[in-house]
């Protein structure tokens, strides 16, 4: 007789091995790894909670000890490769193969680990493909998660960084897999549940905070003039003529120049309230000046930031909160937003090619792709008409039949010619490719195809894509920003003069711009402690961005 | 150290009055600038100290680019650069230019 209902039965029979460890849910920290122990099997998807910022960092070391004849070769489903412990897995044989979206802080290391053989890899992934995947042919059998609080029935309280969580548990706890989360305390009850009771199985409490990673924090101290002239090409050459209210921005210093040029130079453009009023984000500090006079109207993030969380409670009315008063954020939720519902990406990012394809990957770094790719993408499902999606289409497509034309998202990578190290943004051939050549991937990880790309902007002026009607005019609309690189100086002149006549280039004189403007002193706050003070005191930074 | 030196015959003469404008600072990866309306109005020339050796070609190409753009005729731009990026000396030279052609002294 075929049975309906092994999965279920053998769910059961995990649970049952690491009750005996248990006091009703509850595993003492020490008893972590035979705990997992007994309810991991050779072989299994594992997601071991690696969010862009939240950590399970006690599970990770737990997973790392465990005896390797019970467990090993895991298949790990992660949307971030982020703590050493998730690649010491590969090291040590624990798991096998690999399936991912963002690996930031060990992009280094995975690229040598990928080259060596350690790590089988999947593929890496968008987060919401890799989401997508959990319900699909990815799904977890055990899911390691963390969270703020339990309390003995297993609610859990994820605090302001819910982020994966919810996704993570619906794909494995529906699926007759195991979700295990280690808590930073356990208490009567707790303050709101992100997660309920019945989809969770063990907790485990641990003796200090999961780790937290500052990722979205960027100084004004450090932003540069030509940060600030490329920021003004970008309000006053695209926020502007396509009236950008619904959008996301990338985590780099040229966004956060844009955040911090909001109250005073969009501000004298007259700009308030026609631009940057909604945005899928997680809550930059940089962004505090602009919601304090007023130009922010709502954000819904992805995650949290280190030291925002009573600024964030403060101000209800612009962020998402729980009964409790904190931030809710998710991740798939947020993404999806991004999406579907902004007009606008704009980021940064280290290498774009001739035909506008990007990349954060180098030979030597697989940083993997976070939200950009998601962002950063026309989403063929949209429906919705808004000004700025209709007029980008218009620009693509201005013979076609306004009533079928699809109207286009704003893709807009930004960033200075020359970045870190004076290494050039623009490259003939991205290294992306060479790095697929020699691992033999069938596909080179591109962050954002050159056919989403709808405007370069860079300190030498704004090329806009959508304008461009053959291949070789958008060649030479990049190289005619791509300033003194060897792409740049290998520009055809009189056909960037040409392009520059239809508007396709546009220059910072041909904006009105004022050079004399691009001056740190336009900065609504050119500190850390200047953004504490627009915040009333209610912002906390983290002390490594801490100078008195 | 290395000495740069390009003349220019231009278009038309620098807008404004003053006399004379300076921007930036000496510093690494940064450049101080100082402009005087002192030659013939179809003429310009730039002086260039450059902490940076071999990289003549690239100037060449800045500072043709930025006459081509500008038509600072009459200027002579003194320059002082601690290696500054392209980017930064365009931009240097775009603040100066705009600075010298506002009214005053």
């Amino acid at each position: 007789m075929t049975t309906w209902q092994n999965n279920r039965a053998a769910r059961d029979v995990r649970i049952a091995a690491g009750a005996g460890l248990a006091r009703g849910k509850v595993v003492e920290a020490r008893d972590a790894t035979r705990l997992l122990e007994a309810v991991i099997r050779p072989g299994d998807r594992v997601c071991l909670e690696g969010d862009n910022q939240k950590q399970a960092d006690l599970l990770s070391q737990a997973l790392l000890a465990v005896d390797l004849s019970r467990v090993n070769d895991l298949h790990m489903v992660q949307s971030g490769v982020v703590l050493p412990e998730h690649l010491d897995l590969f090291d040590r044989g624990v798991a096998k193969r690999l399936d991912y979206a963002y690996s930031g802080p060990q992009s280094a290391r995975i690229a040598r680990m990928l080259f060596g053989g350690k790590i089988e890899l999947g593929a890496v992934h968008t987060y919401l493909e890799l989401f997508a995947r959990y319900f699909i042919d990815l799904t977890p059998q055990v899911a390691l998660i963390a969270a703020v609080s339990a309390d003995r029935e297993g609610n859990l309280y994820t605090g302001p960084n819910t982020e994966d969580t919810p996704t993570v548990v619906e794909a494995t706890a529906f699926k007759d897999g195991i979700v295990i989360a280690q808590v930073n305390e356990i208490a009567e009850t707790v303050p709101r549940v992100d997660i309920p009771s019945d989809r969770v199985h063990f907790i485990v409490k641990s003796d200090k905070p999961f780790f937290v990673e500052p990722l979205f924090t960027r100084d004004p101290a450090a932003i540069t003039e030509g940060q600030i002239l490329t920021a003004m090409l970008a309000i006053k050459g695209i926020y502007a003529p396509y009236g950008v209210q619904r959008l996301n921005h990338g985590i780099g210093f040229s966004t956060a120049a844009i955040e911090l040029l909001l109250p005073t130079y969009g501000e004298r453009l007259g700009l308030k309230g026609k631009i940057a009023t909604h945005f899928a984000l997680n809550p930059h500090p940089a962004l505090i000046p602009a919601i304090e006079s007023g130009w922010v109207r709502q954000i819904h993030s992805f995650g949290s930031e280190v030291g925002m969380d009573e600024y964030i409670r403060a101000r209800s009315d612009v962020y998402f909160t729980g009964p409790d008063g904190s931030l809710r954020s998710n991740r798939a939720f947020c993404q999806t937003a991004g999406l579907y519902a902004c007009d606008m990406f704009i980021g940064s990012t280290l290498q774009i090619d001739l035909q506008g394809n990007s990349s954060t990957v180098t030979t030597s770094r697989i940083a993997g792709f976070g939200g950009a790719p998601n962002m950063g993408a026309d989403a063929r499902g949209r429906r919705h008409p808004s000004e700025p999606w209709l007029k980008a289409g218009a620009e693509a497509a201005p013979d076609g039949a306004a009533l079928l034309r699809r109207g286009r998202k704003l893709v807009v990578q930004i960033g200075e010619t020359f970045g870190d190290k004076n290494v050039p943004l623009f490259v003939e051939k991205l290294d992306a490719i060479e790095l697929a050549e020699k691992l033999n991937l069938e596909l080179a990880p591109i962050m954002i195809y050159g056919d989403d790309v709808t405007h370069i902007v860079t300190e030498e002026g704004v090329a806009n894509l959508l304008l461009c009607r053959t291949a070789r005019e958008r060649e030479q609309a990049i190289r005619g920003v791509a300033g003194y690189t060897d792409v740049g100086r290998r520009r055809d002149h009189g056909m960037v003069a040409r392009l520059r006549e239809r508007g396709v280039i546009r220059r910072p004189e041909d904006l009105g711009i004022n050079p004399l403007d691009a001056d740190r002193s336009l900065l609504a706050a050119r500190s850390i402690k200047d953004l504490v003070r627009w915040s009333g005191g209610l912002y906390a930074p983290p002390s490594k961005f801490r100078n008195w | 150290m290395e000495d740069l030196r390009f003349q220019h015959r231009v278009r038309t003469r620098a807008g404004g009055t003053r006399q004379s404008a300076i921007v930036g600072v000496v510093a690494s990866g940064n450049l101080e600038v100082l402009v005087e309306r002192v030659l013939p109005d179809a003429e310009c020339a730039l002086d260039i100290k450059t902490a940076a050796i071999g990289f003549g070609e690239v100037w060449t190409a800045v500072v043709g680019d930025f006459v081509e753009r500008y038509s600072p005729g009459g200027l002579r731009f003194s320059i002082n650069d601690g290696g500054a990026r392209p980017d930064t000396v365009s931009l240097r030279l775009a603040q100066a230019v705009r600075l010298i052609a506002e009214n005053g002294q």
